[in-house]
Order: C-alpha cells, then structure tokens, then sequence
C-alpha cells in the first residue's frame, strides 16, 4: 500500500519536472514536495475505489486508508497549500517583504472565513454534527471541487475541436506583427534624427559664447530631449507589444502543426477518440438537461445503460458492471485532464505577463489545489456512477451527506458551462472574420 | 506576397530635405546563435554605446543606424540603415522558424554574428544563412545542410554578407592566432569581410580602424545593391536552390 504511495509521489515529482517546470528553474523545493504529495493521495484516493471494487485488501484494512487518506488530503488542501498561496502571493508584492509570515497567515483566514460561508446558502449542513467535523470539511471542499469539475469538463468537452480558420488567424498576427515592427522603425528614426540634429545643433553651439547662446543652448535641448523620452516610451510600449505578438505567432503556428500532423495515422487515431469522447459528452449534456427539467436524480450512468442496451441488443455475455466501472472512471478522467491542459496553456499566457519566474510558484500551487479538490469531489460523483454494492463504503466512509443534491448541483453546473463555452466559441467565430475585414 | 507598403501613420514631421518615404528602407539583418552578443553588437552599432544590461531577446528586435553613403565624396547621403535583430537557435521548434520567416522579407544584407570562444556558433552560421536566404522554399522551416558544398553559390549571392567575430577580448593571445585563420576559412566560404571585436569596448570601432572602413564598405555595398544595382533578375535569394546544400567544413 504504502509503496504504492512512493511511487505515486515518484510519478507526481516526474511529471512536475518535465512538463510543467520544462522551461524555468524550480527555485523552491516545497513547492514540488506539496505538488506530489497532493499528487500522490489523490492517486491513492482512485487506487482504493479500484481496490475496492476489486475486493483487493480486507475491508477493515480498505476503511482505514480511506480514512488515513482522507484525513491527509483534507490537511493538505485546506491548511498547507492555501496557505504556501498566500505566502507566495504575498512575497511576489514588494510592498510586504518584512512580514511575509503575518500577511500569509492573513490571507489564509480570510480563505478559511470565506470557505466557511460557502457552506451556508447550500442544503448540507445536518444539525446532528458539531463544527469541525470531517463532514462539515468534506461537504465545502465537494462543493468547490463538483463546481470547478463541472465547470472543466464542460468546457473541455466542448473545446475538443480546433478552431477551423486558424490559417486566417495566423495571417492576421503576421501582419500585426509586421505592422509594429515597422512602426517600432519609424520611431527609432526619429529618435536617431532627433538626436543627430541635437548633435549637430550643440555643436554649432559650441561656437557661440555668451549668454544668449546659453538660454538658447538649454531650451532647444530640453524640449528635444523631452520628445526623445517620449518617443522613447512609445518605443518601449511597441516593443513589448511586438514580443506578445510573436509568441501568439508562435503558438498558432504550434497549433497549426498540431492539426497538421492529425492528418496522418496517428493523427487519425487521436482525432477519431476525440470524435467518441464528443459524442460521449453530448450525450452527458443530454442526460443533464433531461435530469433537470424532469427533477429526476440519475441513478444509473450513460455508460452502464450504452453498455446494457448494448448486450441485449447483441446477446453478448458481459459483466457489464465491472466493465462499465472503468470505463467512466478513464472516460471522465481524460477529459477533465484535456480541459486541464487547456486551462494551463491559458493560464501560463496570463501569467506570462506578470514576470514568469516568479508567479510560476503560485501556478503550480494552485494547480495542485485544484487538482485535490477535483479528485475528492469526483469520489464524491463516483458513487453515482458506481453500482450499488461499492457505494456503502464511501457511504460510511464520507458520513451523512446529501448526495443527490451533489449529482443535482453537478447537472447544473455541467450544463451551464457547456452552453457557455459553445456560445463563446460562436462569438469568437464571428468576430474573427469581421476583424480580418476591417484590417 | 507577405510584405506590405507601410504608410507612415504616427504623423511623422517632414523636416526640410530628409523626407522619409517608405521607400527609403534599408533592412539587414543580424543572425547568430543564441547569446554570441547580437543585442550587444546592434546596441554598439546604433547608438554608439556599450549595451549594459543585456537580456534574453524575444521575436525580434530592430535598431536604426545612421549611416552616410559615400562619406567624404560629394555624392554623400544620409541613410537609415534598420537592422534587425531575430533571436533564436537554430535548433528552435519548427513553430518558431516559421514565425521567424516573417522577418526575413526583403532582406537587403545579413550581418552573420559568431562567438569567438566558441565554435559551434560559427559552424551554425551555415544553417542561419540557409534559413534566411531559403525561407521560401522551406516552409516548414526544416533545413537540409548535407550534400557538397558549392562555393559559387555564395559567390554570386545578391545579398551581401558581413561577418562578426565576438568576444574577441576573451580569446588568449596564444590562440589568437588559430582563431583568427579558422574565421578566415569561414568568411571564404560566405565571401563576406570579417570583423572580429568585443561588443564591450567601442575603440573596436571608433573611426579610423580597419573594422570601421569595412563596416562603413559593408553598408555601403548593401545601399548600392539596394538602389543603384536595381536589376529585376536579382531577386533576394538564390536562383537555383536544388543545387545548393553543404557539406562540413574545412576544420572540425
């Protein structure tokens, strides 16, 4: 069990390393340490349902790692990373070098007073148990987790397509790009005609003495110097605009060869699993629009019930419970895991403009936040699609909570931020070629 | 057709006898490997002054060089020479050689810049200038550098070339004179001049030197191959690409 546990931390320090940190240098280690920790008990977390399904250790031995896990995570998630959040927010700000600690402390209780007023508008709190009970710990932290996973995975089903015009798209950045650059040269010829002219004015200075010559001496150059400067910060401005314009450059073209190589076999591959995974979210769409407008809780998955009209239709011999299992569990979890490196992709382009090296902490720490809340509140989720027997222990294991209103809250969400997502990717459509117009 | 006719928009002044039309564009560009000191050597070149705080340059970054044509001759005139300077490494994804082609359009000569100390940077010199001079027969920017190498090609190539040595100040005097004959071989091949200075100390090119004549030749070549060599057969780049490929060099 426990090195099951190493190994998962192993794997969770790896993956830091190559991908996340490819490009800059890890500074602090604790940041890694948290990452895979967090990591490493959520992989737990998923190893024990598997377990659990496959009667794999004695059941008083399975009660006790979830609890042990659980506990840990917990910890983790609402004590350690918050707080390393703040603290690393905290020292990016100069103003609060001195008293990084009292500010991080700060910062964490106003997360922990607005983690306790979440918990109000929502129907979980059950009179029967005190403050700090796990439940009470475990309901705040599902609802965020259902929320951001909902959120997530609608996005990133929708986001499965490639935008189509990308060719236009990459046009358009080149000429922009261009288009600066020139401007970047106008201006630089100015500031070095400017500067020649002073150069050539001073020198006739030099040759008149007296007084006069003097005054003059100091006007015409404070106002030439005046116009350098700012000439000089519109230059300043260009330029760091024309470098925000190559990496977008830079990236569409990334993006351009990325279909690009879909088209070959392996592309194919790629292209036909995304195909299915869109079917498979249209029809998670479906379902939850059907579940809310006949107020109905599913108790069944789309997976199990495909799978069942499946073999009765075909008469095929089929443990149709233990396959569906996995199933879902891979078929969710890949999506979320594209939506999580779209999220990535965009969050790095937002921080890139704050500077890289240091916020690049902050990213991953939250990051691991979201990720452990992601994986506790899908156990959560997981009981619906699990089949009856495996959900008595997550039944015992996570108490008394309202469970339905859960599946509920993660219908509405899913579906709002599908919709969204589609409208938004419309919009983008449409703009796009009446920018090209007006170019 | 990439290039656009750029029409100055930001109300410039015209000032009596210098107009700036958008025709008057000089563009040469400065190609090296990542960290040799183009940044520095534009700085130097342009402004006459010692870069202090050199960084790590994103896409591209341009300077204008005053440079009078003909200096001392009654034919003198004053040109603005722009020089680009594309950051990078030979070695980059293909996605960032393909947004790098964007900046070689209607380049009037290439300055090729190498690291004294170190000699893969000038080896890489071969693959910049095929990257420059080729980019419309390699869209994807892979650059095929195998086969003979053919020397006429370079011979007969419109586009003047400049080569820099840099940190030259960093080379012991004993092995001075090795470096010296292996850039030699080097700008053989690109029949280019060479120059070898430190981009931290201007009296490499203060007025006078044999650097600063070369330099002030170069420029002048590139301004003549501009406007008074106008030929329509002479296009930027290389007539006959299937025949041009290299082969490796004269020393290892």
């Amino acid at each position: 069990m426990f090195t099951s546990q190493v190994l998962f931390f192993g794997f969770g320090w790896l993956f830091f390393m190559r991908q996340l940190f490819k490009d800059y240098e890890v500074r602090q280690y604790v940041v890694q340490v948290v990452f895979s920790v967090t990591f490493a008990f959520s992989c737990t977390m998923f190893e024990l349902i598997i377990f659990e399904i496959l009667g794999a250790l004695s059941s008083s031995s399975r009660y006790f790692h979830w609890k042990l896990n659980l506990y840990v995570i917990l910890l983790v998630l609402i004590f350690v990373v918050p707080f390393y959040i703040g603290y690393f927010v905290v020292s990016n700000i100069r103003l609060l070098q001195r008293q990084k600690l009292l500010f991080a402390c700060v910062v964490w209780f106003t997360f922990m007073y607005f983690f306790w007023k979440l918990g109000d508008p929502f129907p979980i709190l059950s009179p029967k148990h005190g403050i700090l009970s796990i439940e009470q710990l475990i309901s705040r932290v599902g609802v965020i987790g259902v929320t951001l996973m909902a959120l997530l995975s609608g996005f990133g089903a929708v986001n499965l397509y490639m935008p189509l015009c990308i060719n236009s798209d990459i046009l358009a950045l080149e000429r922009r790009l261009l288009q600066t650059m020139d401007m970047i040269v106008s201006k630089k010829k100015r500031i070095a005609m400017t500067r020649r002219q002073m150069y050539q004015r001073g020198e006739d200075q030099n040759k008149q003495t007296g007084f006069w010559g003097m005054i003059k001496s100091v006007t015409s150059s404070s106002t030439g110097s005046e116009n350098l400067s700012l000439i000089q910060q519109e230059v300043d401005a260009l330029e760091e605009l024309s470098r925000q314009l190559f990496l977008e450059t830079v990236d569409l073209q990334a993006t351009k060869e990325r279909i690009e190589y879909s088209k070959t076999f392996q592309g194919k591959y790629f292209n036909f699993l995304g195909y299915f995974f869109s079917i498979y979210c249209v029809w998670k769409i479906f379902m939850a629009t059907i579940n809310i407008v006949f107020d109905r809780v599913g108790k069944t998955d789309p997976v199990t019930r495909g799978i069942e009209i499946t073999v009765n239709y075909l008469g095929i011999q089929f443990d149709v419970k233990f396959w569906s299992q996995h199933i879902s569990f891979i078929l969710v979890g890949i999506i979320i895991v594209t939506s999580i490196r779209g999220l990535l992709i965009t969050l790095t382009k937002f921080f890139y403009a704050i500077s890289s090296s240091k916020s690049s902490n902050v990213i991953v720490l939250v990051l691991a936040q979201i990720m452990g809340m992601y994986f506790v509140s899908s156990v959560l989720l997981m009981r619906m699609s699990m089949p009856l027997e495996y959900r008595s222990i997550v039944t015992e294991v996570l108490g008394e909570l309202q469970f339905n209103f859960y599946h509920r809250w993660f219908d509405v969400i899913f579906l709002v931020s599908a919709l969204s997502s589609i409208l938004f990717l419309y919009l983008a459509h449409k703009q796009a070629p009446e920018k090209h117009m007006t170019l | 057709m990439r290039e656009l006719e750029f029409t100055a928009t930001d109300g410039d002044r015209v000032l009596p006898g210098r107009k700036m039309a958008s025709l008057d564009r000089v563009k040469v560009l400065v190609l090296g490997d990542s960290g040799v000191g183009k940044s520095s050597l534009v700085h130097l070149l342009c402004q006459n002054q010692v870069l202090g705080n050199p960084s790590w340059t994103v896409g591209c970054s341009v300077d204008v060089r005053v440079h009078d044509y003909k200096e001392g001759t009654p034919e003198e005139k004053t040109f603005y020479i722009e020089l680009w300077d594309v950051g990078g490494s030979v070695g980059s994804a293909s996605s960032v050689k393909s947004t790098r082609a964007v900046f070689y359009n209607s380049v009037n000569g290439i300055i090729l810049v190498h690291d004294l100390t170190n000699k893969k940077s000038s080896q890489n010199l071969y693959r910049w200038s095929l990257e420059a001079l080729n980019k419309d027969s390699s869209p994807t920017g892979v650059i095929v550098s195998n086969g003979d190498y053919d020397a006429e090609q370079f011979a007969e190539n419109p586009v003047p070339l400049l080569l820099i040595g840099t940190k030259f100040d960093q080379i012991p005097e004993n092995k001075r004179n090795d470096v010296l004959t292996r850039t030699a071989f080097l700008s053989e091949d690109f029949n280019a001049e060479e120059i070898n200075l430190d981009c931290t100390n201007p009296r490499y090119l203060a007025a006078g030197t044999s650097n600063a004549v070369k330099l002030s030749r170069f420029f002048d070549k590139v301004i003549e191959k501009r406007y008074f060599t106008r030929d329509p057969s002479q296009m930027v780049g290389f007539t006959d690409r299937k025949r041009f490929n290299f082969k490796s060099l004269h020393y290892d």
